[in-house]
């Protein structure tokens, strides 16, 4: 075992995994589209061809032309300005919120699955009890007490994803602490600190990682439908929720608006629904067999 | 079997009673007097002191959630800040519509979910089985707002086909009403559905005791109803009963859109008017709902799996 | 050496291959069998000799990628490989019936034991009660006590052995010509092994039914078969009745396997005998005898000729071995 980990050298493993997602379309595909809409959110002011909140005299709600190619929204915005600066603040909260979300719950599931039996059953009856609410409705609750922000939103998202990854690391904690290589640690005086974080750290961070890039869609879509419902993202600020709203107003008048805001998000979740499908294919074969 | 439903009840409780717990100390977290935050702009030193009392925020805390899960147990939690109607009434009243929709929504995704899941793992490796594949990760991922929208543009301001807001008045007007809503809601269920049924008619399949009806001479459409479906369904129970809370979650949306009555439309316009006593009533209702359809789901899976009966 | 007659089943020349990334593996190659009507056949080998796959394929159920590369299996004259799948249901579980290695697998979990009774009865004639009686008669046969009481019950609600028991049950429920029972006593604990072949036997005796007995144990096979097939990677090695066999054995590779049965060693010792060397690859099989990287005695024609089934002690005793070539070497 020792000499076949050794021999498999970590960038030939890399290019392994990298072939392998290659032989996989609908995986490349998902990454295609990640990419772009990464690079779209980075490059937003550079992208924008006007000011995402510039009221013109054009068109309103104008359908696509060469000046404006998604069209303009009800006050004669262009579209895709705002579409592309709705990325910018969709990427914003997904990374933000993953982040929390992960650092939190990487810790609670520790204290979970490393402390003693009366804590790890405390937080299992909280994290319970967290998840036994609707994401959007626990959402609504909180705006209700402090009022709707982009922070929010943040807040609402991490705290309902917390459980999820706590509940994770804590199995994956409790299964490392029986293993002998931890008891043998633990007899020869390594404190707890040391044991977390050398060695059930880096073996719980790995699937994490995978699963968090897989709920980037359930962010974004839970960030624009907060802002959707006027909850999330206050307008003018143009998340791709305040532009599928605005289109919702209208959208006896025209479609545009309404298929400008949903196709980015359509966009996001396939994208990193498949990357996510194909990585998962990857490095766990056990469950490509069933699925 | 009953010791078992008891100890699920006793756990959903618990449960219960901790949200309830979240909730409060979330409410007393936040920075500001509750009583101005519920009256808001119209707030005058008397009202705000007139309402602290009502609501007991004179009271410690401790005090206060005490004389709130006795409440509570009365089936009383509080007025409707403006009407001063029960909240319970109000609740109540908008609870059947946002049930409707759902079971309307996972009913009809169940019923093409797991026969496309099921044909799909017979006829493994064909288009057809491909094409579900794709189309169900598409879907599932897919958010209830933006089917809604594209349900509205399409059947209702493209076509004229179907109704898009209101939930109608008597039976047949109400179920052409329940129509675009459901699908909304359940599409992406659909996709869930058919994708775990197979992947767990793959698994069952494989299994000893199928081989075993096999060798009896048993028929494959036999085989595939009375043996393996019967155990591929169980985990599609499960994956109902934990996805309570995603439907409400699409259920606010798809009231919303659909303006249609019901506990999401109600939580967000009380939000809106921050009418606090009725977004806490609401989301108090629905988590109830949420863990007692957990429990509803298990014990679905204990009836239809005799190895779950026992030992729990 | 035909017994055209009482022949119930008679395999003939049988190859099987199975579809592998690498290409396809050659797992059987060549297998003779004949079991007379109401005979047990016993089939030994190592693990991956390919003996459950020929017990399966006499049964037409083989895995999606394992394909009949040649050969037949006659079965009361009809050959088995050429049948559709709608004749194969046919002879399944009427003619042929099975006991599978893991009784605690091979139970539907979710359906009582009463209602897979019932379900393997669905071509015979009587009502729901005639057939209900005939099953808890049945259980009652293989020793499960109050059998009518336990037709409502789940599989999980019985031990191991019972489930065999089950098993066996459901198996001769059918009156079948030819059971083939597939390591039947693996999974069990040594008494209850003891337990279920006596029942076998019994039941042979009572119902008259061939039995194709698959099993590493050689104890076993001596204490229930009437004849015995050893194979080795895929090849059928040695032939014979139980007697001429266990007694005179004739191929290197029998001989090594009867040394090495624990129930032999009478000395106590730390280090149990073992064969060396490994199963050759059956992807690209070598020319010659199978059996020669491991064989003490092999030599140049080992090497090159595949050996022909060469007469050893007893009138119907074969085996595959150069050394028994009287004309060649001597």
């Amino acid at each position: 075992m020792a000499e076949t980990t050794a021999s498999y050298k970590e960038p030939s493993a890399l290019r392994v995994y990298a072939g392998q997602l290659r032989r996989n379309p609908m995986g490349m595909l998902g990454l295609v589209l990640v990419l772009i809409v990464v690079a779209t959110a980075i490059f937003a002011p550079w992208l924008a061809p006007y000011d995402p909140n510039q009221i013109m005299l054009g068109p309103r709600m104008g359908a696509p032309s060469a000046e404006h190619w998604l069209g303009t929204d009800q006050l004669g915005r262009d579209l895709l300005s705002r579409v592309i600066a709705g990325g910018r603040i969709a990427m914003l909260v997904a990374v933000a919120t993953l982040g929390a979300a992960l650092s939190v719950g990487l810790a609670l599931g520790l204290i979970a699955g490393y402390g003693p039996r009366w804590l790890d059953n405390i937080l299992l009856l909280i994290f319970d009890a967290v998840r036994s609410f609707p994401v959007i409705v626990f959402g609504l609750a909180v705006v209700a007490l402090v009022g709707p922000s982009l922070y929010t939103v943040i807040l609402v998202v991490a705290i309902t994803s917390i459980p999820i990854y706590a509940r994770i690391v804590r199995t994956q904690t409790q299964a490392l602490r029986g293993a002998e290589f931890i008891l043998a640690e633990r007899a020869m005086g390594a404190s707890t600190l040391r044991i977390l974080g050398v060695h059930v750290l880096p073996n719980v961070l790995g699937p994490l990682l995978i699963l968090a890039s897989m709920d980037v869609p359930m962010v974004i879509a839970t960030e624009a439908g907060l802002s959707f419902l006027g909850m999330g993202v206050r307008p003018p600020a143009p998340s791709w929720g305040t532009i599928l709203n605005d289109g919702y107003n209208f959208i006896r008048n025209s479609p545009w608006p309404v298929i400008a805001g949903s196709a980015p998000i359509i966009i996001v979740t396939l994208g990193f629904t498949f990357l996510g499908e194909a990585l998962r294919d990857i490095f766990d074969p056990k469950l490509r067999r069933n699925s | 079997m009953a010791l078992y439903a008891i100890q699920r009840l006793l756990l959903s409780v618990l449960i219960i009673a901790v949200a309830v717990c979240l909730l409060n100390i979330m409410l007393h977290l936040v920075p500001g007097d509750p009583a101005v935050m519920i009256l808001g702009p119209r707030a005058t030193p008397e009202l705000i002191e007139k309402t602290r009392v009502e609501m007991g925020l004179d009271q410690p805390f401790l005090i206060q959630m005490a004389t709130f899960f006795g409440n509570l147990l009365r089936g009383d939690m509080g007025v409707d800040v403006f009407t001063g109607r029960s909240v319970t009434t109000i609740v109540m009243e908008a609870l059947p519509f946002t049930l409707a929709l759902i079971s309307a929504s996972i009913a009809w995704a169940a019923l093409i979910g797991i026969p496309l899941g099921a044909y799909s793992a017979l006829r493994r490796n064909t288009w057809i089985d491909r094409i579900t594949g794709i189309l169900s990760v598409g879907t599932i991922s897919i958010p209830s707002f933006v089917m809604a929208l594209y349900g509205t543009l399409i059947f209702a301001v493209w076509l004229g086909w179907l109704p898009a807001i209101g939930a109608g008045e008597g039976f047949g007007d109400q179920v052409v009403h329940l129509i675009l809503p459901a699908f909304a809601v359940g599409v992406s269920w659909v996709g869930y559905i058919a994708r775990i049924v197979r992947a767990a008619m793959l698994e069952v399949m494989g299994e000893n005791h199928v081989r075993m009806a096999r060798a009896f001479g048993l028929r494959e459409g036999r085989i595939a109803r009375g043996y393996v479906l019967r155990i591929a369904v169980l985990p599609a129970v499960t994956l109902i009963g934990a996805g309570v809370a995603h439907l409400f979650s699409a259920a606010v949306f798809v009231e919303v859109i659909f303006a249609r009555p019901g506990i999401g439309a109600l939580i967000v316009s009380a939000v809106n008017e921050r009418n606090y006593p009725i977004v806490l009533g609401a989301v108090l209702i629905t988590t109830a709902i949420i863990v007692l359809a957990t429990l509803i789901s298990d014990l679905v899976i204990a009836w239809l799996d005799p190895r779950q009966r026992e030992g729990l | 050496m035909t017994e055209a007659a009482d022949s119930l089943l008679s395999v003939k020349n049988l190859s099987i291959d199975f579809g592998t990334p690498r290409g396809a593996l050659h797992a059987l190659r060549g297998v003779e069998l004949e079991v007379p009507k109401g005979r047990i056949m016993g089939l030994v080998g190592e693990s991956g000799c390919g003996k459950s796959t020929l017990a399966f394929s006499l049964a037409g159920l083989l895995p999606s990628n394992g394909r009949v590369a040649g050969g037949a299996i006659l079965l009361n004259g009809e050959d088995v490989t050429k049948m559709s799948e709608r004749e194969l249901r046919d002879i399944r579980g009427r003619r042929v019936s099975m006991i599978f290695q893991d009784p605690m697998t091979a139970l539907n979990p979710v359906a009582t034991i009463g209602r897979q009774m019932l379900d393997i009865q669905y071509r015979d004639a009587g009502g729901k009660a005639e057939k209900r009686r005939r099953a808890a008669e049945m259980l009652d046969r293989v020793g499960i006590p109050d059998a009518a009481a336990q037709l409502a019950a789940y599989p999980h609600q019985f031990s191991g052995g019972m489930r065999q028991r089950v098993c066996i049950a459901m198996a001769l429920l059918t009156k079948p010509d030819l059971l083939i029972a597939d390591e039947p006593t693996t999974a069990l604990d040594a008494t209850l092994e003891v337990q279920i072949i006596e029942l076998l036997r019994e039941l042979q005796q009572e119902m008259g039914c061939a039995i194709v007995f698959v099993s590493h144990h050689l104890g076993t096979v001596a204490e229930l078969c009437d004849d015995v097939t050893v194979m080795y990677a895929g090849e059928m090695v040695e032939r014979g009745t139980v007697r001429d066999v266990f007694h005179n054995p004739a191929h290197p590779y029998t001989q090594a396997l009867l040394e090495c049965d624990p129930a032999r060693i009478k000395d106590a010792t730390r280090q149990l005998p073992t064969i060396p060397g490994t199963l050759p690859d059956l992807v690209r099989v070598p020319p010659g005898c199978i059996f020669r990287n491991r064989c003490e005695h092999a030599w140049e024609r080992c090497a090159t000729e595949h050996p022909p089934h060469y007469a050893a002690s007893g009138p119907r005793h074969v085996a595959s071995c150069h050394l028994l070539d009287k004309e060649g070497t001597a």
